[in-house]
C-alpha cells in the first residue's frame, strides 16, 4: 500500500480515553505546522491549526464531531468525511455532530477565508488514520498477529492470514490502551473510497423537514425576546428615549439601554453602534411592535455621508491623490509614455450588505458567575473572548455553542449581536433571545466597502503588454492585491493604494477585496487584449508563459501553470473560438483562497436584451473532497457573483442606508439565475484548497465581457443594471 | 387578548394573540413549529411560506385574525415522514447549502405542483420568483421541482 507517513511532532498532542466506560475516544489537537500564507491576514495566528474528534462506541457506532461552524459551505459533511476516509468506516454508519467551542480539544473553530478544508486536510486525515492504527494494533494484540497482516474495510478488521474478523466497536475498548504512535500512514489518494465521491449533506433530511437547526430556532423555556434599536444613520448616536407609552404595551417587559463597547475591542466586534436601546418582552411580535412605537432621539456626532459624495471621493482619490505604492517593477510611467497605445479605465462598485437570510440573532443566559451563549457565529472563540471582557468574567466561565447558520458570507465573523445578547441577559438576569429584524440587519453596518480602481496599460506595435498599473481605493481602503496577476508577467508594473475615511463600518464580505478586483481586472484585461488585437484567452496565456519561463519578482503569490491550466481547461471544454451564431462569449480567470478559477459565459440576445445562456467553469482546488458539495459551492458562488454585480447596491443619504429590506435591496432571484452551469475540476492530487469563495470573484467580468460582445457596451460600474432596468439574465 | 382556534397540520390549536399577530410568529413563538422561517417580515423573501387551504402564503404578512377555519399546512405537516415527493426530490438533488430558505422553497414548490403537476420552466420560475435563496441554489431547486413533477 502506498502511503504518506506523517510525523506527529512535539507540538501536537493526542488524548485517548475510554468512552463512557467502554469504547474508544480519540481527541487530537495539532498546533499546526500547516500555517501557510493566508487570505485573511488579520486572524490571530494560533487559529491556524486543526483537530478532530472521533468517538467509537462499543456497539460500533462511530460519531465524528465536526469542529468548524457550518454556514452553508458544507464543512459539517466534508470535514468528518475526511476523517471517515482514513478511518475506513462505512459512511452510512457515521453519525456527525457539531462540536461545541472547546479550545482544549480543538483549534481554529472558525468559518472564514475558505480555509476549513485546506487547513484541516492533513490533521483530519491524521485523526482518522491514528484511530485506525489504534484499532488495528488492538486487534493484532488480541489475535497475537502481525499488524501488517491485518486489513480494514468499512469498520471491520480482517486477519488476511487466518480470516478472523472483528468490528471496530468490538475492539474499541482495547484500543484505548494502545500507545499512540509517533507516525501514522495516510492513504495514497488513489485508494480513496469516500473522498471525491458524491456525498449528500448530513443535515439534508432535517433541513427539508423543517427541524429547528438554526440559531433563530433555538429557544428555551423562560426565555425573553429582545430587540435592539440602533441609530438610523452612521454618524449618529443615542441622545434620549421615551419609553413611557411602550412600557404599557401588551407583552412588553422593559425598555433600557446597553453599551457593548469594550476597553480592548477585538477586530471581530467592530461595530458602529455600541449604545443601543433594548426592548424585552414575551413574544417576537409584541416586542417588534413596541420597538416601532418607541420614541428615540438621536444626535449627530460624525459625518453623515451620502452616496453622491462617496462616488466623488472615490474618483477623486484615484485621480488626484497619491497613494502608497505597494509594489513597483521597472518604470511603468516612463514606458507608457513611450508606448504605441495606452489604455486607461476606471471601475467602481458600491457598498453591499451581507443579507444572510437568517437575520442576526443570539441566545444568552448570563448569571452572576457564568454565561452561556448559543447561536450562529463564524468566530465562536473570538465571541467568547469578547463576551468575557464585556461581562467581566474569566473566559472559562463563558461557553459558546454553534448552531447551523442561515448563511454567513462573512457577516457572522463579527459577533456584536452575541455581545448584545450577553449584555441584555446580564442586565435582566434572565435568559434572552436577541432577534434582529431585517431592517436592523441591513442598516447596521459591516458592509462590503465601496471600491474604485484605475487601471492603465500600455502596448507596443505588436500588441505586447509593456506596462500595467493599478491604483485602487475604497471606502475605507483599497481592494488591490499587489502580488497577484498580472504582477510577475511583465517588466513594468505598479500597484498603489489610497485610503478614504468614513463613518460607515465595513467588514469581510464573501471573497473580501477579490469580489471586486477580479471583475475589474478581468474586464480591463479583456479590453486591453482587444486593443492588442489578440484573442483574450491567448493574450492571458502569453502573459502566464512569461511568468512560467521568466517571472518578474519573487513575491508573486500564484502558480502560473495552474492559472494557465484552468484557462486552457475552460477553453477546451467550452470549444472557445468556435463560431456559434447568436452566442456571444466572455472569459475571465482569477486566483484567490489558494484556488484557480476560469469561466466562460455565453450570452444570447432575446428581443434585444442580452441573456446569460450558460456558464462554463474550470476550477483547480486540488483534490475535490466531496463532489456534490463542491459543485453546489461552485454554482452558488457563480450565482451570487452574477447577482451582486448585476443588481445589488447599498446607497446612503445623510448617513442613512436607502435600502433596508428586500423590497428596496435587490438580490438575484430564480428567474435571473442561469439554467446551465457546467463545471470542470482540474484532475490532480494536490492537497485541497478553498472553494467557498473563489468562483464568485471572476464571474462579473465573464458576464461583462460577454455582454460587451453582445451589445458593444463596456460595463465599468456595478451594479451593471440599475434598479429599474429590465432583467437581463435568463 | 382574543383567542383563536386554528386548524394546523390536521390538528386543532387554541392560541391567545393580538389580532394583528402574523401567523409566522404564532407558529414559531406560541406553537413551537419552528420550520417556518423569518427572513424579511414584508413578504419579499418567501422563507415563511405556508399553505392556506393549499395555496402558498407568506405567513409573516398573514394576521392570525384573518385565518378563520382555513386549513394551514406548515413544513412540519407537509408529509408524515418527510417523504413528500418535493422533499424527496430536494434530497436527491442535494439542494441545500445553508438550508435556511429551503422550507419556504419546498412549500411554494409543493403548492405549485399541486395545482400544476407538469409546470414549464417559465411556470416554475414564475411561481418560485418570490422565494429568495441567498446561497444561490436556484438551479438545483428548479431541477428538484422537475424531478418531483415526474415522480408525483
Amino acid at each position: 500500500m502506498a502511503s504518506v507517513k506523517t510525523h506527529m511532532d512535539r507540538r501536537s498532542f493526542l488524548k485517548v480515553s475510554m468512552s463512557g466506560g467502554a469504547g474508544l475516544m480519540v481527541g487530537f489537537s495539532w498546533l499546526s505546522s500547516l500555517i501557510a500564507e493566508n487570505e485573511t491576514g488579520h486572524y490571530p495566528d494560533e487559529w491556524f491549526a486543526i483537530n478532530a474528534y472521533i468517538n467509537i462506541a462499543s456497539n460500533g457506532e462511530v460519531t465524528i464531531f465536526s469542529p468548524n461552524p457550518e454556514i452553508g459551505q458544507n464543512v459539517k459533511t466534508s470535514m468528518p468525511l475526511i476523517v471517515a476516509e482514513e478511518l475506513d468506516v462505512d459512511w452510512n454508519d457515521v453519525k456527525v455532530e457539531q462540536a461545541t467551542l472547546d479550545t482544549e480539544k480543538y483549534t481554529r473553530q472558525l468559518a472564514g477565508g475558505s480555509q476549513s478544508i485546506r487547513q484541516g486536510w492533513e490533521s483530519l486525515r491524521m485523526a482518522g488514520a491514528t484511530a485506525k492504527y489504534l484499532l488495528v494494533a488492538a486487534a493484532a494484540q488480541k489475535w497475537n498477529a502481525d499488524m501488517n497482516d491485518l486489513s480494514t474495510e468499512k469498520g471491520m478488521i480482517t486477519n488476511t492470514k487466518t480470516g478472523e474478523r472483528i468490528g471496530y466497536g468490538d475492539i474499541a475498548t482495547d484500543a484505548a490502551s494502545i500507545p499512540v504512535p509517533d507516525e501514522v500512514e495516510l492513504k495514497d489518494p488513489k485508494d480513496f473510497n469516500l473522498i471525491g465521491g458524491y456525498i449528500k449533506n448530513v443535515d439534508g433530511h432535517d433541513i427539508v423537514t423543517g427541524k429547528p437547526l438554526f440559531g433563530l430556532d433555538f429557544m428555551r423555556e423562560g426565555t425573553k425576546i429582545a430587540m435592539i434599536v440602533h441609530p438610523p444613520a452612521f454618524g449618529m448616536k443615542l441622545k434620549s428615549y421615551d419609553a413611557s407609552e411602550v412600557k404599557s404595551m401588551s407583552g412588553v417587559d422593559d425598555v433600557f439601554t446597553i453599551d457593548t463597547s469594550i476597553n480592548d475591542p477585538q477586530w471581530s466586534d467592530v461595530n458602529a453602534f455600541n449604545e443601543l436601546v433594548v426592548v424585552t418582552g414575551k413574544t417576537t411580535w409584541q416586542v417588534m411592535k413596541a420597538k416601532k412605537a418607541l420614541n428615540v432621539e438621536w444626535e449627530t456626532v460624525d459625518n453623515l455621508e451620502s452616496s453622491e459624495t462617496h462616488r466623488q471621493r472615490l474618483v477623486e482619490a484615484i485621480t488626484n491623490r497619491s497613494g502608497e505604492v505597494e509594489r513597483q517593477d521597472g518604470d511603468p510611467d516612463k514606458v507608457s509614455g513611450q508606448a504605441t497605445k495606452v489604455i486607461e479605465r476606471v471601475y467602481t462598485a458600491p457598498f453591499l450588505a451581507h443579507n444572510t437570510l437568517e437575520p442576526m440573532n443570539f441566545f444568552a443566559n448570563v448569571t452572576d458567575n457564568s454565561a452561556e451563549l448559543i447561536g450562529p457565529i463564524q468566530t465562536p472563540e473570538q465571541l467568547r473572548t469578547s463576551a468575557a471582557a464585556l461581562l467581566g468574567m474569566p473566559e472559562s466561565a463563558v461557553s459558546v455553542d454553534m448552531t447551523r447558520m442561515g448563511g454567513g458570507f462573512g457577516r457572522r465573523l463579527y459577533g456584536n449581536f452575541g455581545l448584545e445578547a450577553a449584555a441584555i441577559s446580564q442586565k435582566i438576569g434572565a435568559p434572552v433571545k436577541l432577534i434582529y429584524t431585517r431592517e436592523d440587519d441591513m442598516t447596521q453596518g459591516t458592509y462590503r466597502p465601496a471600491y474604485a480602481i484605475r487601471y492603465r496599460a500600455s502596448l507596443d506595435d505588436d500588441g505586447n503588454l509593456l506596462s500595467f498599473e493599478a491604483k485602487g481605493t475604497g471606502i475605507p481602503s483599497s481592494p488591490l492585491f499587489a502580488n497577484r496577476f498580472p504582477a510577475g508577467t511583465l517588466d513594468h508594473y505598479k500597484s498603489e493604494n489610497v485610503e478614504i475615511e468614513t463613518s460607515i463600518t465595513t467588514g469581510a464580505w464573501r471573497a473580501p477585496r477579490s469580489n471586486f478586483v477580479a471583475g475589474a481586472e478581468q474586464s480591463f484585461i479583456d479590453e486591453v487584449a482587444a486593443e492588442a488585437g489578440k484573442d483574450p484567452i491567448e493574450f492571458r496565456l502569453e502573459l502566464f508563459d512569461r511568468a512560467i519561463e521568466d517571472p518578474v519578482g519573487t513575491d508573486n503569490d500564484y502558480d502560473p501553470e495552474r492559472y494557465a491550466g484552468v484557462l486552457e481547461l475552460v477553453r477546451d471544454k467550452s470549444n472557445w473560438g468556435k463560431e456559434m451564431p447568436g452566442v456571444y462569449r466572455g472569459v475571465s480567470a482569477y486566483y484567490c483562497h489558494n484556488s484557480y478559477v476560469a469561466q466562460v459565459v455565453d450570452v444570447v440576445m432575446e428581443e434585444g436584451t442580452p441573456k446569460i445562456k450558460k456558464v462554463w467553469c474550470a476550477v483547480d482546488c486540488g483534490i475535490v473532497v466531496n463532489m456534490e458539495g463542491a459543485l453546489n459551492q461552485v454554482e452558488g458562488g457563480i450565482i451570487d457573483g452574477i447577482g451582486h454585480s448585476m443588481y445589488s447596491q447599498l446607497t446612503f443619504k445623510d448617513g442613512t442606508p436607502d435600502q433596508n429590506n428586500f423590497d428596496q435591496y435587490r438580490l438575484i432571484r430564480h428567474r435571473e439565475a442561469p439554467d446551465e452551469i457546467e463545471v470542470f475540476f482540474a484532475d490532480n492530487n494536490i492537497d485541497p484548497t478553498g472553494l467557498g469563495e473563489p468562483t464568485l470573484p471572476p464571474i462579473s467580468a465573464a458576464v461583462a465581457n460577454a455582454m460587451y460582445k453582445a451589445t458593444g457596451t463596456r460595463w465599468y460600474n456595478q451594479p451593471f443594471m440599475d434598479a429599474d432596468q429590465e432583467l437581463i439574465v435568463s | 387578548m382574543p383567542t383563536y382556534s386554528l386548524n394546523i397540520n390536521g390538528s386543532k390549536y387554541t392560541v391567545d394573540a393580538d389580532s394583528d399577530t402574523p401567523m409566522l410568529w404564532v407558529l414559531r413563538d406560541q406553537l413551537d413549529l419552528l420550520g417556518t422561517k423569518f427572513g424579511c417580515g414584508i413578504a419579499m423573501c418567501g422563507a415563511c411560506t405556508i399553505h392556506l387551504n393549499g395555496n402558498a402564503i407568506r405567513s409573516c404578512s398573514l394576521p392570525v385574525s384573518s385565518v378563520g377555519d382555513a386549513e394551514i399546512t406548515t413544513i412540519e405537516g407537509l408529509s408524515e415522514k418527510g417523504d413528500h415527493p418535493v422533499q424527496q426530490a430536494w434530497l436527491e438533488e442535494d439542494v441545500a447549502q445553508c438550508g435556511y430558505c429551503q422550507a419556504g422553497q419546498i412549500m411554494t414548490a409543493a403548492a405549485l405542483l399541486d395545482r400544476n403537476p407538469n409546470p414549464t420552466d417559465e411556470e416554475i420560475e414564475s411561481a418560485m420568483n418570490g422565494n429568495l435563496c441567498r446561497c444561490g441554489t436556484y438551479k438545483r431547486i428548479k431541477k428538484a421541482i422537475q424531478i418531483a413533477s415526474k415522480n408525483s
